[in-house]
């Protein structure tokens, strides 16, 4: 750690730890009603856990993203953040919007439109929010000494996410054009923006864990980027194939969208390539696992498995299925939950002066939550297509095909079980590495 | 070799050149004579039955269109599914589970029993009927009874 200011991304984190554990529990709450234990759902109904378990996934890797940003732009613009204060009001009421808007989908309060269930005057709180966020990191970039591309491409990832919320707000009589402007937000977010997010993080980390010239490092992160927004604008065209758009969609988003692993297998290519062509040695294993880890599993995760139902002939018969589920929670965990994690354990050793780099429960940690999550990938994959053939093809009924495959979510209870272990280990490896300290400026290994 | 600046430029520009043909599809998908939204028959009802929708947030169990969370079944084509089953009274029996006072357990797995009005439900049908003729590419023979009639046979 360079910079005091650097260390109020420690809370960020620490909030998003918590988010990501509350979204556990709802997820198991979901597992658990999909095998006939729903006995919480006077309080829980399934729909309310559902919007609990997405909402608190975006804001926990919001709050990873935000604390990224608030560790690395001070480093990369080699001055202090311009204002520690308003970040921490910032911190707290983004906090707070969480909780009100959680609190509220328990009693009825949400908007019901998938992903974006938050309710528009809590939207509203939302955009200031972002707006004080992106205020304090663009000033300090746009003070600072230098603007390395780096620190460009992630400001301008959350810069273009806090702009695409927007879409979501417009107001529709049609449920055509609201699913149609809908996927503005979300996927413009998850397959275009939020990518230029991991790619800044990530070229970040492997700046600071290989040793590879920073020249090198970015000329290559401006090829990925360009490629995810190649593939990844017109790529939206897959979410429109069935959902009462123009044909021309069908074409357009089975190109393009068929070409959105290219950017993922370049990002894994780019990650894998830089760790061997680098000399030095950080002693800070851990977070090399977890980088590259991100690299690899978000290019199995959103790259392959999502090219497995996107080409239309196939999106015919997968659309609306659990088959999405199995492809949405790799790609989720790899892409943008691994490289949260990735830049916790880089950045928490900087900021808390503890070098606990590679204990045995941060490598246990790591493997649970992978193995965990691979197994839920499976399982969530088989029963997808069971039902697609079940349903789909042989025209059985959709609660008698539900029964058919409620095994499968037995399998994923018990993956979730080591997935949540793994995240547990993670989290007492966080709080063992206690509070963040001005005493950790000298002795941090950069 | 490619360099910095050439890799910034295949960045920047292509982000721009496909940012707009996006833009420009998206005009051309809702322009007169493309639009297959079924937009023309939205009415005061549709709309009430859209709201309601939302705001008890069923895509959060259902699907429609292809969209939600594939715990409870998916609902473009409802009307034609439960016609089917019920003997041509399927708008009666969605009725009849939107205005029940208890849940609705088809196979044990409960749904949260909403209580409506006579006028809720009606708009909550009205907006199934509405999505129901709506043009998807396809989609709409793959969730309807009648395709899976014809996959059986």
């Amino acid at each position: 750690m360079k910079y005091k200011s650097q260390k109020v991304a420690y809370w960020f984190f620490a909030l998003s730890m918590l988010l990501l554990v509350l979204q556990l529990v709802y997820g198991f709450v979901m597992g658990f009603a999909r095998i006939g234990f729903d006995n919480l759902h006077e309080f829980v109904p399934f729909n309310t856990a559902r919007a609990v378990h997405t909402n608190l996934l975006v804001v926990w890797l919001l709050s990873g993203f935000m604390g990224a940003a608030y560790y690395i732009i001070p480093e990369e613009a080699q001055r202090e953040l311009v204002s520690v204060k308003l970040a921490y009001v910032q911190l707290i009421s983004l906090a707070v919007v969480g909780v009100v808007a959680v609190v509220g989908f328990h009693f009825n309060y949400w908007e019901g439109r998938k992903f974006l269930e938050i309710p528009r005057p809590l939207d509203f709180l939302v955009v200031i929010n972002v707006l004080l966020f992106l205020g304090l990191i663009l000033v300090t970039l746009f003070k600072g000494k230098r603007r390395t591309t780096t620190a460009l491409v992630l400001s301008m990832g959350l810069l273009f996410a806090a702009l695409l919320y927007l879409p979501g707000m417009l107001p529709f009589d049609s449920q055509v054009m609201d699913s149609f402007f809908r996927w503005w937000v979300v996927h413009l977010w998850v397959e275009g923006v939020w990518e230029l997010i991991m790619g800044g993080i990530l070229s970040f980390l492997l700046i600071k864990l290989t040793g590879v010239d920073r020249e090198v490092i970015e000329k290559w992160l401006y090829v990925i980027v360009g490629l995810t927004f190649l593939s990844g604008v017109l790529g939206t065209g897959h979410h429109y194939y069935y959902i009462g758009v123009n044909k021309i969609w069908l074409i357009v988003g089975g190109i393009f969208s068929a070409l959105e692993p290219l950017a993922f297998l370049a990002m894994a290519l780019f990650a894998v390539n830089m760790y061997r062509k680098g000399e030095k040695k950080h002693p800070n294993k851990l977070a090399l696992y977890w980088t590259l880890g991100a690299a690899i599993v978000s290019f199995v995760g959103a790259g392959l498995l999502g090219f497995a139902h996107t080409l239309p002939q196939t999106n015919l018969y997968t659309h609306g299925t659990l088959v999405t589920a199995m492809h949405a929670h790799l790609a989720f965990w790899g892409a943008y939950g691994m490289i949260v994690l990735a830049i916790i354990s880089y950045s928490l050793p900087n900021m808390t002066g503890r070098k606990l780099y590679l204990t045995p429960r941060g490598r246990a940690a790591f493997w649970f939550s992978n193995i965990g999550m691979v197994g839920m990938t499976v399982a969530f994959g088989v029963a997808g297509v069971v039902q697609v053939y079940l349903e789909r093809k042989f025209g059985m009924d959709f609660m008698a095909v539900q029964k058919e495959v409620s095994i499968h979510f037995v399998v994923l209870i018990i993956c979730a079980s080591v997935f949540t272990t793994g995240i547990i280990m993670y989290i007492i490896e966080f709080y063992k590495h206690g509070r963040p300290t001005d005493e950790a400026l000298e002795a941090s290994l950069e | 070799m490619l360099s910095k600046k050439q890799a910034r430029a295949f960045f920047l520009g292509g982000t721009l050149v496909t940012f707009l043909i996006f833009i420009g599809l998206t005009i051309y998908s809702f322009s007169k004579g493309n639009d297959q939204s079924n937009h023309e028959n939205i009415t005061e009802s549709v709309v009430r039955g859209k709201m309601i929708w939302e705001s008890n947030n069923c895509m959060g169990c259902h699907t429609l269109l292809g969209e939600g969370a594939y715990y409870a079944p998916e609902l473009t084509k409802v009307i034609d599914r439960l016609n089917m089953k019920y003997n041509g009274q399927g708008e009666e029996v969605i009725k009849s589970i939107l205005m029940s006072p208890v849940p609705w357990q088809p196979n044990g797995r409960k749904m949260v029993a909403y209580d409506m009005t006579e006028q809720e439900a009606e708009d909550v049908v009205e907006f199934f009927r509405w999505i129901g003729e709506i043009d998807l590419n396809g989609f709409d023979r793959i969730v309807s009874p009648l395709a899976k009639e014809d996959n059986n046979n």
